[in-house]
């Protein structure tokens, strides 16, 4: 079985630096490289019936603006260095959806950055790094 | 001098208020009158409006057409809305919990606050009961009506969905024939303008007027600097409320989505307190309300007098069979229109079952409650659990306003959708109804009770005529839907996805790789 690396960007330079990483090490191992992005998103949250009405195409332009602004660059880049990768951008928990996301996947390594919240919530909630290392399911990296 | 100058100034000001009131009495009068038509029963003096035998009438068919499905739905309905049933990849769009929260905060307010101290003061300890059962009774409306909305919904052209009981009474029946489309045009046509009538009436001007006399009530009723400026009251809510809907102002609309259900906790915890201190008086309450519920001592006119009022009041408070629900909930994401109608269920349970029982436990427990006395609507309830929390008529007051304003603002979107279903969209069409929505807000707080209660009863009950009769020929519709998503259930073939793990757990996730 191939090996499957999987990258969450998070828009921020750590983000950069973990998909850095993990181009590196699958450079090494000849492994598929996939690189995600999650909007964050509940759904458990309270809306009212216009925001519903609207949420449908508000999806799709979030999905687009995160794939044309965060992960087609990356690929683009990528690729013009000769390297591979598959992009993927959803909606949900950051944690939860990497880890639904490397199980559909199959990834067998996963490559994260610390950084993404804002101080206050990685204190009170745990960053979203920290929450992965506990469910992922498979070996991850967290990169500073 | 001073003195007298305020004294003829608060006088001109009562006669604003006044003036109002005069003016809209014999209009409001006519409508109800026209609507709220009651029969006599027989071998009774009591009457019953025809819309409320209508509302009842079709929930029991509904109850018994889809063999009890407001008990045999609950338990999927629950996983529904847990979200057992959302696929991952459909992550982002409306979710079952979503589309019932949003239409709870339409419904949960003063139909539940208010309307159950009104069902007592008017039809003794009683009225409750029917209320309850009207309550269980409207889950199988609720859940027809939803299931409706999310089948024949309309995807626009800018993306934004549109449903609601104008689109499958135009769209369900044209299915079925040019003569019943005909029927269906005229139903969607009718529906809509009682239901723009709703939303300036129990929706707009109940509201407004109950949140003031709260506020009114907690400033110190009479001396109270508000008084006899209902007017002005009414011009800052409608302020507030133009902010939203006409300034696009949606972080006060987002803030406010997310307060509701916290007070909406807060009220009810608060109610549960109260029955816990009172434990001991609870079975009492309850004999009280089943012998008055039976017309032992009652007081509207026999048995059949208090049921009358228990399911005008549960109408009013669930919205079952009305329609508008149907509206909130066709937004929601899922390829199986039951699955929407099992989750409305929940709807009525919620706030017309559980609400409803606990306001009036606390009404009749606290002692608040005396036969034939003068305090009814917001003001009851305030007093009843005041006994027992002091300070908890100033919650209840800012619940009552936040409760007002988001009922107001989520009518005023079932209100302009109806709008645009007859005069479609544009511009101008919006601003037209959203200022009329804003001028009913401020005559609301003008005017008397009696007559805003009248009014706004008769165009939300009326929105049942064109609704239900509609419904009755898009059954076999549901029940073809509900049958087969009911097999599809029982043959565990709905992909399962747990929360937490997220690896689907039926053979139907072998699909489900990229």
């Amino acid at each position: 079985m191939s090996e499957v690396y999987l990258v969450g960007l998070d828009g921020s330079d750590c983000g950069i630096r973990a998909l850095e990483v993990a181009v590196r090490q699958a450079g090494l191992t000849g492994a598929r490289l996939v690189i995600s992005y999650v909007i964050p998103w509940s759904p458990f949250t309270f809306s009212t019936p216009e925001e519903n009405a609207l949420r449908h195409r508000r999806r799709e332009e979030e999905l687009t603006r995160a794939t044309e602004m965060i992960l087609l660059p990356e690929k683009e880049r990528l690729e013009e260095n000769g390297i591979e990768c598959e992009i993927v951008a959803r909606h949900g928990h950051p944690a939860k959806t990497l880890v639904q996301l490397a199980v559909e996947y199959e990834a067998t390594f996963m490559v994260v950055g610390t950084s993404g919240d804002t101080p206050l919530k990685t204190r009170i909630l745990g960053g979203t790094a920290s929450a992965l290392i506990q469910i992922a399911p498979c070996p991850i990296m967290v990169v500073p | 001098m001073s003195g007298q100058i305020e004294e003829a100034q608060s006088a001109i000001r009562q006669g604003i208020d006044e003036r109002i009131d005069q003016v809209i009495d014999p209009l409001t009068s006519l409508v109800e009158s026209f609507i709220l038509f009651p029969l006599p029963i027989p071998g009774s003096e009591a009457q019953v409006p025809f819309v409320v035998l209508w509302l009842v009438i079709a929930a029991l068919v509904f109850t018994f057409y889809f063999r009890f499905i407001n008990l045999r739905g609950l338990a999927h309905g629950f996983r529904l809305v847990r979200g057992d049933f959302n696929d991952p990849r459909a992550a982002g769009e409306v979710t079952h919990f979503q589309a019932l929260a949003t239409a709870l905060s339409g419904t949960v307010g003063l139909g539940n606050i208010a309307g159950v101290a009104i069902a007592v003061s008017v039809g003794g300890p009683g009225a409750v009961v029917w209320m309850m059962l009207a309550g269980f009774l409207g889950m199988s409306s609720k859940f027809v009506e939803c299931t409706l909305g999310v089948k024949h919904r309309r995807i626009n052209a800018d993306g934004s969905v549109s449903g609601g009981p104008m689109w499958y009474l135009s769209r369900g029946l044209a299915d079925r024939g040019p003569a019943l489309a005909r029927l269906g045009k005229i139903c969607a046509v009718v529906f809509a303008i009682f239901c723009i009538g709703g939303s300036f009436g129990g929706a707009n001007m109940f509201q407004s007027n109950q949140s003031f006399q709260q506020v009114l009530s907690v400033t110190g009723g009479t001396d109270s600097w508000f008084f006899g400026r209902g007017w002005l009251f009414g011009l800052i809510l409608a302020f507030f409320v133009g902010l939203v809907i006409i300034g696009g102002i949606r972080s006060i609309a987002r803030v406010t989505s997310k307060i509701v259900p916290l007070m909406a906790t807060i009220y009810i915890t608060a109610g549960l307190v109260i029955i816990a201190v009172h434990i001991d008086q609870v079975p009492a309450a309850f004999a009280l309300m089943f012998s008055s519920a039976l017309g032992v001592n009652s007081v509207a006119g026999g048995a059949l007098g208090v049921l009358a009022i228990g399911f005008q009041r549960a109408a009013f408070s669930s919205e079952a069979g009305i329609g508008s629900a149907a509206i909130a909930h066709s937004a929601v994401q899922t390829s199986e229109p039951v699955s929407e109608g099992l989750v409305a269920l929940y709807e009525p349970f919620i706030d017309t079952v559980i609400v409803c029982t606990i306001t009036a436990l606390v009404i009749i427990i606290s002692g608040a409650y005396v036969a034939g006395g003068s305090m009814s609507g917001v003001e009851l309830t305030s007093e009843a659990f005041a006994s027992v929390i002091g300070w908890f008529p100033y919650v209840l007051a800012v619940a009552v306003l936040l409760f007002a304003y988001s009922t107001m603002l989520a009518w005023s979107y079932y209100g302009l959708k109806c709008w645009t279903f007859l005069f479609g969209e544009s511009r101008q069409v919006e601003y037209s109804y959203k200022i009329l929505f804003l001028l009913f807000v401020v005559l609301g707080a003008s005017v008397q009770l009696g007559a805003v209660i009248g009014f706004s009863d008769a165009m939300i009950l009326a929105m049942a005529f064109p609704n239900l009769l509609g419904i009755y020929f898009l059954l076999p519709t549901v029940r073809r839907e509900l049958d087969r998503y009911w097999a599809k259930v029982k043959a565990g073939q709905l992909p399962v996805f747990r929360k937490g793990s997220s690896v689907p757990v039926t053979p139907a996730s072998a699909g489900l790789k990229p």
